[in-house]
């Protein structure tokens, strides 16, 4: 392996996104990636949906609905959280900061 | 059981870290994640190709159980600590197993591994080797594992409680959010079940809430104590989380998890399927 995988890319190949709605970021603190920072899809109402680790170069990826979300990020290097609304299907891509 | 016999901190994990009789296990979703970094001395078990029949869709049987455990040097009088990612789902799902084959002394660590990580604790790569021993598992309890047609004759009869998120509940979606939506059966919950993800029983550090706050989150959803509970998700992991919730920290006597979960009901002919937010 020559490099960290960017999850933001590398989309599974069958990924129909026209059917799909699929959120990707990146986890930074002062503007560096965060690594291994756990991720937290909450709902609309704040509801807890799904979690992943971030990639080494700080990248995640939900399979998600349309709909209003909240990406909230925990690390060693603090916590911070932000909202992306995807009202359609395709690819929807955001940033989180924590401090 | 209570509190102190189910579960242990991070802070008593790592003072016991070596400790004789004392044998870390690790669990994850992501199967590869052992080999980043994981507690000193902790082994890994592979939930898919060793916690499920290689053949048939189900868990190992008492056998392989006992024979995997030999392998990894776990004997029957060691005290089994498992701890895994994603908040201790399949950690869960393995304790459940420890359980379901009459393993004596089995907890879990309290946030998993990544309240571990946000701590700040040690993770190596150092390889772990246990002498092989003989390990003798006890036949299933299933007492605490429903199966499907137990399932179906408890729609409005039993606690049929559906673990996963409110829009898998309702059938807007498939899989959890972090996984591709293509799957084959249909969407929907069993008839009658209550929706209470796993996740309102954890915080956010991946522990376990008070048993205060777990006795009131399941009263006010409506989870009659004085009844017989399935719990089920998707494929049996997550309704192990609340599995240990219900069976383990509240004590709640009636309790299985139906590990054939969704995957299995949802692709079922012409059993009943409710959509919708429930009722």
């Amino acid at each position: 392996m020559c490099a960290a995988p960017d999850q933001a890319v590398a989309l599974p190949p069958n990924t129909d996104l026209n059917r799909e709605t699929v959120l990707t970021g990146r986890v930074l603190a002062g503007g560096q990636p965060v690594g291994g920072a756990f991720v937290r899809l909450l709902d609309g109402t704040g509801e807890f949906t799904a979690e992943v680790v971030a990639s080494a170069s700080g990248d995640f990826r939900f399979f998600a609905a349309p709909g209003t979300w909240t990406l909230r990020a925990l690390s060693r290097a603090g916590n911070g959280e932000t909202v992306l609304n995807a009202q359609a299907p395709g690819l929807h891509t955001t940033e989180v900061m924590v401090a | 059981m209570s509190r102190q016999d189910v579960l242990v901190t991070a802070e008593w994990a790592e003072k016991n870290l070596g400790t004789d009789g004392i044998v870390f296990l690790e669990v994850d979703e992501d199967t590869t994640a052992y080999d980043g970094g994981h507690l000193p001395g902790a082994v890994r078990v592979n939930w898919t190709t060793e916690l499920q029949d290689p053949v048939r869709r189900d868990i190992v049987d008492s056998a392989r159980f006992a024979a995997l455990l030999s392998t990894k040097g776990v004997g029957n009088d060691d005290t089994v600590v498992l701890y895994g990612g994603n908040n201790n789902w399949f950690a869960a799902y393995a304790y459940w197993q420890f359980k379901l084959y009459g393993h004596a002394d089995v907890k879990l660590l309290d946030g998993g591994r990544k309240k571990w990580e946000l701590d700040g604790r040690t993770l190596t790569t150092d390889a772990t080797e246990r002498p092989t021993v003989t390990y003798t598992a006890k036949d299933a309890d299933l007492s605490i594992r429903a199966f499907r047609d137990e399932v179906i004759a408890a729609i409005d009869t039993k606690n049929l409680v559906d673990v996963r998120s409110p829009d898998e509940f309702s059938g807007k979606i498939l899989a959890p959010a972090h996984l591709p939506q293509e799957q084959s059966q249909r969407p929907g919950h069993i008839p009658s079940a209550i929706n209470i993800p796993w996740s309102k029983a954890a915080n956010e550090d991946g522990t376990f809430k008070s048993d205060e706050d777990l006795a009131k989150l399941y009263g006010d959803a409506g989870l009659e104590e004085g009844r017989a509970t399935i719990a089920y998700c998707r494929i049996g992991e997550r309704s192990s989380h609340t599995w240990v919730v219900l069976h383990e920290l509240l004590g709640h006597a009636d309790v299985k998890n139906y590990d054939g979960s969704w995957t299995e009901y949802g692709s079922l002919i012409g059993v009943p399927i409710e959509l919708g937010s429930g009722r």
